[in-house]
This record gives structure tokens, C-alpha cells and sequence, in this order.
């Protein structure tokens, strides 16, 4: 691992031992939204595994009415009893946070609240296979709803953990290495640089001793 | 916030969707899909836009670029044609990208 490129002085060394601390807390409270964030994309990924199942069978139930229906009907007036809705179905959008992730919550709203009534086309000229059909995906909607709340929910949550994964990753593995090889570097250094001026200082003190009274104090 | 649902599909898969409120948007030409897609997600009045597979398949590029927000959410449904699996893959992924591998549905 790569000692950074800093000067081995004390006050270096106390700067970088503040970054180390603080790239340990932040690696720990990251590790700690990874597991959290892990944990509860689990369990919606799995009700949006059983949702989604669920929501896949309704529809081909529904395409399989549906093709029944255009099997009785002709084309032109199947699709224009279809064409217009009596209502509009909208979704009001909420929002929750999942630990520092924005995810939508969808609740269903009519436009125009008339109970039962779903049908747009007078039952005179139409199949009771359309009929079916269309009480089929109404009945499939609130599903479909929220399957649409629930996998994007999953989206948002799986890139985030990815995110949050490559930063614990690259805390432990990279940035919190070479800061404990650098402040170890420049301990060593400093630990040098003692041991080099003692040794200058008991020579110089050797030389003085010498030169004053004409014994050194080694052979004390 | 009260906001509109959207689908986009070949007319035969999604023929019934307008009975029930939801906005259609037929596609016949599958290559079109990926500009229809960008037309209705940047009007911003949509909050799901339900795709079937084939043309959600065809239109990741486009899709990518609204990935990172909480809507529109864009959901794959299975077509007239059938169910081509996308949906289950699409899963499979968010957990491979989560976990790093596929731990849950595994095969």
C-alpha cells in the first residue's frame, strides 16, 4: 500500500490521525446503513418476488377474457368499447425515506368516484367475456399499483446498496490502509531522526570532553 | 400530489387498460418505443408508466436516465404475446446489484 505523500512532522502526523478516526467512524456508520438498508431490501424484494407473480397470473388471466372477447366481437367495436374510460385513475405520490433513500408511496384515487359502475360501454352490444375482462384488471389495479411502489422501491434501494457498499469497501480497503501506513511511516521517521540526533549529541559531547580536559567519558 | 398512470404497449396488450382509467399509449413499432417513452417521462405527469416487456427491453437507454428518480416508475407487464421472464430478471438483478450475487432466486 502507498505511504501518501506527506512531510514526516508531528503536527502531519496528529492531522492524520484525526482523518483515521474519522474515516473509521464514518466506515462503521456506513457499514451499519449498508446492513440496515441490505436487511429491509430483502424482505420488500421478496413480497415484490410474491406480488409480482401474483400480478403476472391476474394479467394473462385478464388477456385470456380479453382474447375471448375479440373472438365474439369484431375488432372495430371491441376497441372503441374500450376507447373512452369513465373515469381517470390517478395515484397520489408520497414520499418515504428508508434510510437516507426517497422512495415513492402510491395510493389509488378515481377521478370521478362512482362506486361500482366500471364499465364505459353499454352492455347492449358487447360480449359478457368483455365484461369479465374488465372487471378482471380493474380488480388486478390496486395490485398492479402497488407492485409499481414496491419495485421501485427495490431500484432505488439496490443502487443505493451498491453505493454504500463501494464507499465501506473503498473506507476499509484503501483510505483507512494508508493512512495507518503513513502515520506509521512518519513514526518511524520521526523515531529516526531521535535516535540520529542522540547519537550526534554523544559524539559531540565525546569530542567536547576530549578537547577540555583530554579524557573521553566512554572509558568511565 | 395526484398524478396519471401511463402504458405503453402493442395495441392488442393493452387495449383493456383504457377502460380502467389508465392512460394508453399504443407502440406498434417496437423501435419507437424508446422515444414514446422519453415524451411521456419528461411531461413529468405520470407516475407509473407500465411497459409492456419487449418494449421495455427495447428502451433501457432512455429508461436509464430516469432510473435514479422516485418517479416515474417504470414497470415491466407481461404482453399479449406472453410472459417473456423480464420482470423475474429485472428482480434477479436488483439483488445481484445489491448483494453482488443472486442469493435469493438463484438459477
Amino acid at each position: 500500500m502507498a505511504v501518501m505523500n506527506v512531510n514526516p512532522t508531528r503536527m502531519q502526523m496528529t492531522k492524520l490521525k484525526k482523518q483515521l478516526q474519522i474515516a473509521r467512524r464514518g466506515h462503521k456508520m456506513l457499514k451499519d446503513k449498508r446492513d440496515e438498508l441490505m436487511r429491509q431490501f430483502i424482505e420488500l424484494v421478496k413480497e415484490n418476488k410474491k406480488l409480482r407473480e401474483k400480478v403476472e397470473a391476474q394479467l394473462e388471466e385478464c388477456n385470456n377474457h380479453f382474447i375471448n372477447a375479440s373472438a365474439v366481437m369484431n375488432k372495430k367495436a371491441l376497441e372503441s368499447s374500450l376507447m373512452s374510460s369513465k373515469h381517470q385513475t390517478g395515484v397520489e405520490v408520497d414520499g418515504k425515506n428508508i434510510m437516507s433513500v426517497d422512495v415513492p408511496l402510491f395510493s389509488q384515487v378515481h377521478g370521478s368516484d362512482d362506486g361500482g359502475e366500471i364499465f364505459p360501454y353499454g352492455f347492449a352490444f358487447t360480449s359478457f367475456e368483455l365484461d369479465d375482462a374488465v372487471t378482471e384488471l380493474n380488480n388486478v389495479l390496486p395490485d398492479l399499483i402497488k407492485l409499481a411502489e414496491i419495485e421501485k422501491s427495490c431500484e432505488l434501494m439496490a443502487a443505493e446498496i451498491e453505493r454504500t457498499r463501494r464507499r465501506v469497501n473503498s473506507l476499509e480497503h484503501v483510505m483507512i490502509p494508508r493512512y495507518e501506513e503513513t502515520i506509521k511511516y512518519i513514526a518511524m521517521k520521526l523515531e529516526e531522526n531521535d535516535r540520529s540526533s542522540r547519537t550526534r549529541l554523544m559524539k559531540v559531547k565525546d569530542m567536547l570532553l576530549e578537547k577540555a580536559h583530554g579524557y573521553s567519558e566512554k572509558y568511565n | 400530489m395526484v398524478k396519471n398512470i401511463a402504458v405503453i404497449g402493442d395495441s392488442e396488450s393493452i387495449k383493456g387498460f383504457g377502460a380502467v382509467g389508465i392512460d394508453m399509449f399504443i407502440c406498434d413499432e417496437p423501435l419507437e418505443s424508446g422515444g414514446l417513452f422519453k415524451r411521456i417521462a419528461e411531461t413529468e405527469d405520470y407516475a407509473i408508466i407500465y411497459m409492456t416487456e419487449e418494449l421495455f427491453e427495447l428502451s433501457a437507454r432512455e429508461r436509464n436516465k430516469f432510473a435514479d428518480r422516485a418517479i416515474p416508475a417504470v414497470i415491466p407487464i407481461p404482453s399479449a404475446q406472453g410472459n417473456r421472464g423480464t420482470g423475474q430478471k429485472r428482480l434477479s438483478k436488483f439483488v445481484e446489484q445489491a448483494v453482488g450475487s443472486d442469493i435469493l432466486f438463484g438459477n
